[in-house]
């Protein structure tokens, strides 16, 4: 198992440790409810230094992400991120990605951990006659996420930048805690929030000092949990080498005004399936679970667990386009109402 | 991890404390501890007839979902209905207020059969 730079400070603060995509990583330290709540009412920090980034350079760079990205890179200004995935040749997703211009010609795409491999081999293959240069800095990279209400203004005592000045999808770079970092307006929580890119070296102190200013250690667990509630995909559940995106609440992603690899096949496909938000009045839905409409099973929950804000069990599922309620989920054997939700589960910011 | 002298233990993390002619089942704090934070449990119903090692009820934490097994062949015979509002006494008091349900055994000799702490402790061990 690989180990990020900061495994030595996982133990240290009691992180029950798991597998996750290849990496040694804490599943929670204390609880993944408090965690969670922590996220939701002050400020968590989460190390997500597993996550894979590329480089993407030269004059060559905004034309091959047209064509490899989903999403328009072309209205990227220097300093800003959007979320974007890269399309398969059959309209499918290789990999959901948050794509940031660093400069004129320069990109930085973070990715899955588990498609670091296969997001680089894919890209490489794609970038063929670009004048385009990509570097898999993963190892070099450590990312922390520092995410919740208060996340600002905790992260404004340790920083030279003034962090009132930036938006939401802003990426800059700062000290922190007299570190070099960039800094990214973003997260996978729902909440306001940065990510922070550092220096694998640099890590350790960083984590430290934004523990020690307030912020709540958090784990895998609480990361999913928080997605969920945020009806956020996760690559592999949501989203995977069979979906087409058109059909998914994140049809938003997809500019069929340009053109892109897998465009045709994209927009040719038909939708039979799609994306809803369920709550359970009781029972916890998990994974796989089989949803019904009425009698008839039209579906399967892909993320499913609790909600510690609305205390209720929570999925997302693929059901049958037509379908209509009531929804059932198949818990153990019983069917457990489920009304629909729209997405958020809970209001965010 | 807590493990009280004066109950039985199965190898899958119950325990059960005999009580005049029933025994009360719940989870060790080892399982507990391992499960994390406890939000549902689905309780089996009174007057079911159950099996030694049958899926009796379920415990749900926040990450998993977890069969209680019975410990040994009986009638449930109560609830621990504050279960269905505050699951998480399980988590707080696993030997205590978190107790699951309540057996009449069709033999409290088969409670012989369980393991005693020092048993299940060395269960713990193996599993470490």
């Amino acid at each position: 198992m690989k180990e990020t730079p900061l495994y030595r400070a996982h133990l240290r603060h009691g992180g029950r440790m798991v597998e996750f995509a290849g990496y040694a990583l804490p599943l929670q330290y204390t609880s993944i409810r408090e965690e969670h709540l922590a996220v939701r009412r002050g400020a968590g920090l989460f190390d997500v230094s597993h996550m894979g980034e590329f480089l993407i350079r030269g004059p060559g760079a905004l034309a091959f992400l047209q064509w490899a990205t989903a999403n328009d890179a072309s209205r990227l200004r220097v300093g800003r991120g959007q979320y974007s995935m890269l399309p398969n040749a059959r309209g499918g997703v290789v990999d959901d990605i948050y794509l940031y211009r660093l400069a004129e010609e320069e990109y930085l795409m973070v990715v899955n951990a588990a498609n670091i491999a296969k997001d680089f081999a894919h890209l490489k293959e794609l970038s063929r006659g670009f004048a385009v240069e990509l570097t898999d800095i993963s190892e070099a990279t450590a990312l922390l996420a520092l995410q919740g209400p208060k996340a600002a203004s905790l992260l404004q005592g340790l920083t030279d930048a003034d962090l009132a000045q930036r938006k939401k999808n802003d990426v800059f770079p700062a000290r922190v805690a007299g570190r070099p970092a960039r800094l990214a307006r973003t997260g996978y929580t729902g909440e306001d929030g940065f990510e922070l890119f550092l220096a694998p070296e640099d890590a350790e102190a960083v984590f430290e000092a934004l523990r020690e200013a307030g912020a709540t250690p958090c784990g895998l667990g609480a990361r999913d949990t928080l997605r969920l509630e945020a009806g956020f995909p996760l690559y592999g559940h949501e989203l995977t080498e069979d979906t087409n995106p058109l059909c998914t609440p994140w049809a938003w992603v997809v500019k069929g005004e340009k053109a892109f690899y897998g465009k045709e096949a994209m927009l040719a496909s038909p939708c039979a399936d799609k994306l809803i938000g369920l709550v359970l009045e009781a029972g916890i839905p998990r994974e796989g679970y089989r949803v019904y409409a009425g009698d008839r099973a039209v579906g399967r929950v892909t993320s499913g667990g609790y909600s510690p804000l609305l205390e209720k069990g929570i999925a997302l599922a693929y059901v049958e386009k037509e379908a209509m309620e009531p929804f059932f989920v198949e818990v153990r054997g019983r069917k457990a109402a489920a009304s629909l939700s729209p997405l958020p589960f809970v209001p965010l910011k | 991890m807590d493990i009280p002298k004066d109950r039985f233990y199965t190898k899958t993390h119950e325990w059960a404390l005999p009580e005049g002619d029933t025994v009360l089942v719940g989870i060790t704090d080892y399982a507990q501890d391992a499960l994390g934070d406890v939000v549902y449990v689905e309780l089996p119903e009174m007057g079911r007839k159950v099996e030694k090692g049958e899926a009796v009820a379920v415990v749900e934490s926040v990450k998993t979902a977890s069969d209680i097994y019975a410990p040994v062949s009986g009638e449930v015979v109560e609830v621990n209905a504050a279960l269905e509002k505050t699951p998480e006494l399980i988590n707080q008091d696993p030997y205590g207020e978190g107790w699951i349900f309540r057996l009449r055994p069709l033999d409290m000799g088969h409670l012989d059969d369980l393991l005693d702490a020092a048993g299940y402790q060395e269960v713990l061990e193996s599993e470490a």
